[in-house]
């Protein structure tokens, strides 16, 4: 990443805009400078092949650039028989540079003001789709600065936010169907807001009552649903990724018409599990999206820190797996880019990995401040002058889809229904005792109920020793 | 190392195949008139394994196996020879060589439905997977509150071999013995070995199947019963090889046939042992051991693994807590020694119980130790 820095302030000056995430930024220029950036549109370079068509209906497309491995070009010269395929021989002695001259371009749609890029390729969106992908992004953002209070509030535990990442939450999820099975890290609620999961829903995890799908057994954000095809978050980083390879394997065992998207941070790049999932996903031509989402900051560390590659996205070319770099704060290059990737993965049995980028406005989590590690003015300069979710309003609003009366209604009709939906959590019964040696094994073995009997013996003899909210 | 385990096993699988062979032609007679058979076949461990993974990827579709080289080369072990050519590359899964990859991907098929059959070349290796094992396996229905089962089976050869030093011997039983969620089980003979993983492989939950790479090329005598393909062993219950009177002495995978071998020297003494085949570490059958020692008022455990924290500490405590006015002799621990395993074999001999080590250990719970009684 570093020596791409050093290029792209020559090469692709409007790439900075977007880049500036990756601590690109001169960190003592001006908020203005970067407003004042003239944006060079940075449209999918990639999608050369005139076949591709990005009408929203159709996507015969097989991209030129992922056969290029396969095809060594051994034409007039002395090749080796190598068990991997034909290898053309050389008499240079050439090391392949550690980077190309210029980083991978970052497809965008919508520019900062909300208008179109270009020719327009990219997938289109009814209204009503486009409406209700602004109406979650909103509720998400509601959802954030509610959570967040009530945490502050010590009312729950702790609270991860997705601020900044509301695009490509709710795009990316529009973009799937529900048969679709999302593996998440734990910034993904959004996948959950556009599939129907409901406010109370949300307040019970956080609250950890008895109504709570996972019986109060994880911490608050850890949400899960069978119904929704969302497997429920692990706090271990990265491990859904193979979960998501192997899960994309049964559904093409299966021949089920869907494909596994699993989603995960920049730091998570770094795990072995990242490798070995792409390596597997690969080799077994699994039907799986892997989506990226690079927000900048693994809780204080920087991507400088984190890799020394052009991002996420290149490292999918070492495992022969096709890729794509996309502006995560356009809603629409998301949902293109995922509803592609879908396509492909599904049709032609092969992983995708989508590289989004963004920034994570918020703290990692309840338990950081963000503000010891990061200036506040690069903090600012995204959450105001990149908010995904303005932008998406500007273009619906161009569209005639939108109006300002509509937005009060919604935010203060999601903040109601919010404020409501935790109030009536607070008060719900937490999880009784037999929820605590539950669901252990399919059958609980005879030791737990066991265990539960001395328990509740003990409550019994003992209660000035047990907290009274539990339920016998 | 592979290169040295495969000689020994394309050694060893020649006179293997042979067997399984005959076994195959035999089977249908069998199972049609099992009335008749009164005399019992002998059948290798390996064949036992290998007929269970064959019987249930055939009964049930969702079952595949995946591990490296578990198809084209048949198992660093032979266990799944033939599989690849009658179920297909689909359910008979090469993999890259990564321990964490594979598990994996195994736990994420298992999520969504697959029954994944995990083969470790060693258990040593899948502590490069043992996240994926504990906190997405072991975890996953319990944090889920029964949403995310995940019916999966992890096995390979556990614990000593031969000359295949610390990397390739270490015991796991009670690494994986001591977390919940997780079902453990050791086979020792045939009838184990067939009982116990088509039990496992059937179970909705993720079971660690501890083998030994020792006892793979040895024969047992199988019933009919055993054979058939509807056979199973339940989860959670020990056997009782040989009935007792004098000394109960616990044992599972290999340490059961050096058990039963110290039983037979011990009754040339006159001391009746009863030898226990745990069979499953966990669920451990607490009742089947505690019933023999207030039977017995003695106690031997043996294992191969490292003394601290062990399979055998547990027993200690589990007849401490339940039958300790029972007991007539302080408990005797055999176990491995506490020293990651030593190459040479001089001293890989002295590393691992031996029968002669649960011999003098039953003598001196009985109070039958030649310096004791000549100090009395």
């Amino acid at each position: 990443m570093a020596l791409c820095i050093k290029h792209s302030r020559n090469v692709v000056n409007g790439l900075k805009h977007t880049m500036g995430l990756l601590r690109m930024i001169n960190r003592s220029a001006s908020l203005t400078h970067f407003q004042n950036v003239e944006i060079t549109a940075p449209v999918a370079h990639d999608f050369n092949n005139p076949a591709v068509s990005f009408n929203g209906l159709l996507f015969p497309c097989r991209f030129e650039s992922t056969e290029a491995q396969k095809h060594c070009d051994t034409d007039d010269r002395e090749v080796l028989d190598f068990p991997g395929g034909k290898v053309a021989l050389t008499p240079e002695m050439r090391f392949i540079s550690e980077s190309s001259p210029d980083c991978t371009p970052c497809y965008r749609v919508l520019d900062d003001n909300g208008r179109l890029i270009g020719s327009g390729n990219y997938v289109q969106v009814s209204e009503e789709v486009s409406v209700k992908i602004y109406n979650d992004m909103v509720t998400l953002q509601t959802m954030d600065t509610i959570f967040y209070e009530a945490q502050r509030q010590g009312r729950i535990s702790f609270y991860v936010t997705t601020m900044g990442e509301e695009a490509i939450n709710i795009a990316s999820a529009a973009a799937l169907t529900l048969d679709d099975i999302v593996f998440p890290q734990y910034r993904e609620p959004g996948v959950l807001i556009w599939r129907g999961f409901t406010l109370e829903e949300f307040a019970n995890q956080c609250f950890g009552n008895k109504a709570d799908y996972g019986k109060g057994r994880q911490m608050p954000i850890h949400y899960g649903s069978n119904k929704l095809n969302y497997f429920t978050v692990s706090s271990t980083i990265a491990t859904q990724i193979p979960h998501a390879v192997g899960a994309a394997y049964s559904l093409k065992m299966d021949k089920k018409d869907a494909c596994a998207v699993t989603y995960f941070g920049d730091g998570g790049t770094s795990e072995g599990d990242f490798h070995a999932a792409l390596n597997f996903a690969a080799v077994l031509e699994a039907p799986v999206v892997f989506i990226c989402r690079n927000n900048g900051w693994a809780i204080s560390t920087p991507t400088s820190d984190q890799f020394r590659s052009d991002g996420a996205v290149v490292r999918g070319r070492a495992y022969g797996v096709r890729s794509i770099r996309v502006d995560g704060n356009d809603a629409l290059a998301v949902y293109s880019a995922v509803h592609a990737a879908r396509k492909m993965a599904i049709n032609e049995h092969r992983p995708i990995l989508i590289e989004a980028l963004t920034y994570r406005v918020g703290h990692h989590s309840t338990s950081d401040d963000s503000t010891k590690y990061r200036p506040v003015d690069e903090i600012e300069w995204w959450r105001l002058a990149q908010d995904p979710v303005s932008r998406f309003r500007k273009w619906i609003e161009s569209n005639g889809w939108w109006s300002s009366d509509a937005e009060s209604e919604l935010r203060s009709s999601v903040r109601k229904q919010l404020l409501h939906a935790i109030q009536v959590a607070e008060k719900v019964e937490k999880p009784p005792v037999a929820d605590l040696f539950s669901d252990v094994y399919d059958v609980t073995p005879s030791n737990l109920y066991e265990q539960e009997k001395l328990l509740r013996e003990n409550i019994e003899r003992h209660p000035q020793d047990y907290p009274p909210d539990v339920p016998l | 190392m592979l290169g040295i385990i495969s000689q020994k096993v394309g050694a060893a699988s020649s006179s293997v195949m042979v067997l399984g062979q005959s076994l195959q032609r035999i089977r249908p007679a069998v199972s049609t008139c099992r009335g008749y058979s009164s005399t019992a076949n002998q059948m290798t461990v390996r064949d036992a394994l290998n007929s269970a993974l064959d019987e249930e990827m055939s009964a049930d579709p969702k079952v595949f196996l995946m591990g490296e080289e578990v198809g084209e080369y048949q198992g660093a072990y032979k266990i799944t020879k033939g599989l690849l050519d009658k179920y297909g590359p689909e359910r008979v899964l090469d993999t890259p060589i990564t321990e964490a990859g594979f598990t994996g991907i195994g736990v994420g098929a298992a999520y969504y439905g697959l029954k994944p059959v995990v083969e470790f070349m060693t258990f040593n290796f899948s502590l490069q997977a043992i996240d994926h094992i504990i906190n997405s396996a072991a975890k996953s229905n319990y944090m889920s509150a029964g949403q995310m089962s995940v019916p999966i089976v992890f096995r390979g050869p556990n614990g000593a071999a031969a000359g295949v030093g610390a990397q390739h011997s270490h015991c796991f039983a009670a690494w994986y013995g001591s977390c919940p969620g997780l079902k453990v089980l050791a086979p020792y003979s045939s009838e184990d070995a067939r009982g116990l993983l088509k039990a496992a492989i059937r179970d909705p939950d993720p079971v660690v199947f501890l083998e030994n790479e020792l006892l793979y090329g040895e024969s047992f005598p199988v019933s009919a019963e055993a054979l058939d393909s509807s056979f199973c062993l339940p989860i959670g219950k020990a056997k009782i090889e040989k009935e007792g009177k004098d000394v109960t002495i616990t044992a599972f995978s290999k340490m059961v046939g050096y058990a039963l071998q110290a039983a037979e020297i011990l009754a040339n003494e006159g001391i009746n042992a009863e030898v226990i085949n745990l069979r499953s570490i966990r669920p451990l059958d607490r009742s089947t051991i505690n019933a023999s020692v207030r039977k017995t008022n003695r106690l031997v455990t043996v294992e191969e693994g490292f003394p601290q924290h062990g399979v055998g500490a547990e027993i200690c405590a589990s007849v401490v807590e339940d039958s300790f006015g029972y007991l007539d002799a302080p408990v005797e621990r055999i176990c491995g020694a506490d020293v990651p395993m030593p190459y040479a074999a001089n001293l890989e001999r002295m590393a691992v119980p031996q029968v002669e080590d649960i011999v003098r250990a039953a003598k001196r719970v009985c109070y039958r130790d030649a310096k004791m009684a000549a100090a009395a």
